[in-house]
């Protein structure tokens, strides 16, 4: 999960891609920073190959000695404090997962955490920048809602987890909807700060050129607040997670954390850590997809990656 | 500009008894009558309420009391007529400079078809043919200042409201800019409210200049210009007599004043 700092206002020129065509008119003798700027990139790009092999190394080192940690521990079966002589070691863990590949279900788990994720966060992100926008903006919608908001931000959505199976005619949906309730608040207060951090003068300059109220919320406010929306929608997207897989250990048919709790219930503890890899895996592969989205459409932004 | 005006020429802007005020604190007290496709030049120290007046007249600040009309309805109804060169600034930093431009042009009404070309020409005239992919993080302070008089002129307003659009500028680029300032003037008759706090530029542009206490920004003076934009006029001796008198208004000694105006 990461959250982005609020988007400076773009006026701020600091030392930022815009200082690259700052030549204003006419021919001017390079300045200093200029070409100081030119040397470093000329240096950068000489030296690519070994920063990157380095970067890979920086980020393969501790994952290798995560797994040898892990290894030594089990095939020794270490008991100081904390057990390990229960837990499966790498290879058996490697071969339960190699196991699981050819298995059906597996993928009927994973795909159905997938779809109970993207159902709950797609709804949440729809409702949460709606609601937000209207919170944010009119007073009205304001004194109504974020009371509301405020009360039931505080639930844990897992509490609601029988309430859930009371209301809702079958256990997909409850788990939908909680994931939804989860998701749903991170995406909602950080619009409404976005709101609030919007620089006015976008909207000013709309108003004077002659956009209507629909023309200034879907041209200038949508776009102007996406850095603050797409920081809510990543933590948004770490929570859900955590709420679909609690959900789906309590209340689930299918499922990538029911398959994890059948597991344990089975004493198949191998299966247990293939299914915690699995959620790691899918989770990091839906904060990935969040901020590559993200950095596409806030690719305007002073410090955006490219 | 090919295609033919949105509207017959300027309106006649009347702020009569205007007063805008910050937390009770009195900003601007302004009497102001500016004669359709007039050229007027605001005046006056920094922090006076000059941007206070512009806002109030685009209809983005409510004021106190008095009133600021368009040929004699309330500006708030109007707002669109009276387009603004933002002293800040004000592109939207997410779409390119050309863009910012096609989005005055849609807000015009202009078809999809024809933004694209008419934008192009636009920044051309503001010498910026080559900017158009460009966003505006990776222009410069003047070069953005100059997409936004591209994109404000793109809404061919009855009324131009000019806050300092040229103070980031180099002389030859600023001189540039007065220029084809002055021909779209005489191409739409554009009513022209500009701030500067250059004494040169406001004597060259405007038909009258209007010379702005400090804070709360009153009237201190009204100086005409007979015969204005007379090339050549500012190597006449009445070129520099107004041009004292006015730093002299401004309660300046020529010389800092001369250094803040070039500066
Ligand atoms: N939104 C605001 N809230 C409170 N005070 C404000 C606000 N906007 C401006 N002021 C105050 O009103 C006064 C006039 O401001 P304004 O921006 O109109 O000055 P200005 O004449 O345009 O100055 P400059 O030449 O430096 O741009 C200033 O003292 C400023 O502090
Ligand atoms: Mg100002």
């Amino acid at each position: 999960m990461t959250t982005r700092p609020l988007p400076p206002p773009a006026r701020t020129t600091t030392p930022s891609p815009a200082a690259r065509s700052r030549g204003e008119t006419g021919p001017r003798p390079p300045t200093a920073a200029g070409g100081r700027r030119r040397i470093g990139g000329s240096r950068t790009s000489g030296r690519t190959l070994g920063t990157m092999a380095l970067k890979t190394a920086l980020s393969v080192a501790p994952l290798l000695a995560a797994l040898g940690l892990w290894e030594v521990l089990t095939a020794n079966e270490v008991v100081a404090w904390l057990s390990f002589d229960k837990l499966p070691g790498p290879a058996e863990v490697f071969s339960t997962f190699a196991g699981q590949l050819t298995n059906g279900t597996y993928y009927q788990d994973l795909l159905s955490s997938v779809r109970r994720i993207l159902l709950g966060f797609g709804l949440a992100t729809v409702a949460g920048v709606l609601i937000g926008m209207a919170v944010g903006r009119s007073r009205i919608a304001h004194a109504a809602l974020r009371p509301l908001i405020e009360v039931a931000r505080p639930i844990p959505a897992i509490a609601l987890v029988p309430l859930a199976i009371l209301v809702f005619p079958t256990g997909e949906q409850g788990i939908v909807f909680i994931t939804f309730f989860a998701a749903f608040f991170p995406v909602v207060v950080s619009t409404i700060h976005a709101m609030k951090s919007l620089p006015t003068v976008w909207e000013e300059a709309a108003l004077t050129m002659g956009a209507s109220r629909l023309s200034v919320l879907t041209h200038i406010v949508l776009p102007g607040a996406m850095p603050g929306i797409f920081s809510g929608l990543s933590v948004s997207m770490g929570v859900a997670w955590i709420c679909v897989i609690s959900a789906e250990m309590i209340s689930g048919q299918f499922g990538i954390g029911y398959y994890t709790w059948q597991s344990y219930g089975l004493l198949d503890y191998a299966g247990v850590v293939v299914g915690m890899l699995s959620i790691g895996a899918l989770g990091f592969g839906t904060a990935w997809l969040v901020e590559r989205i993200g950095n596409r459409v806030n690719h305007w932004l002073p410090r955006a990656a490219k | 500009m090919s295609a033919p005006s949105r509207t017959a020429g300027g309106a006649r802007v009347t702020l009569s008894d205007l007063r805008i005020a910050f937390h009770g604190v009195p900003a601007a007290d302004i009497d102001l009558d500016v004669p359709p496709g007039g050229i007027v030049v605001l005046l006056g120290p920094s922090g006076c309420g000059k941007s206070t007046i512009l806002r109030a007249l685009a209809g983005l600040l409510e004021p106190e009391s008095g009133t600021a009309e368009l040929d004699g309805e309330p500006v708030a109804e109007s707002r669109s007529q009276c387009a603004m060169v933002f002293q800040e600034d004000a592109l939207l930093p997410w779409r390119s400079a050309r863009r910012n431009v096609e989005f005055a042009l849609k807000l015009r009404g202009v078809a999809r078809a024809k933004r694209r070309g008419e934008a192009e020409e636009l920044l051309g005239q503001v010498g910026l043919h080559d900017f158009g992919d460009h966003m505006p993080g990776e222009l410069s302070g003047g070069m953005r200042q100059r997409v936004q008089l591209a994109r404000t002129l793109a809404t061919r307003p009855r009324v131009l409201l000019m806050d300092e659009p040229f103070g980031a500028l180099d002389a030859q680029t600023r001189s540039d800019m007065q220029q084809l300032l002055i021909t779209v003037w005489e191409q739409q008759r554009t009513t022209v409210l500009f701030v500067t706090h250059d004494v040169d530029e406001a004597l060259l542009l405007g038909d009258r200049i209007v010379v702005l206490t400090p804070r709360p920004a009153r009237v201190a003076r009204l100086i005409d210009i007979p015969d204005p934009r007379r090339p050549g006029a500012q190597f006449e001796p009445e070129f520099a007599r107004r041009r004292y008198e006015i730093l002299a208004l401004l309660g300046d000694s020529p010389d800092s004043a001369l250094a803040a105006s070039s500066a």
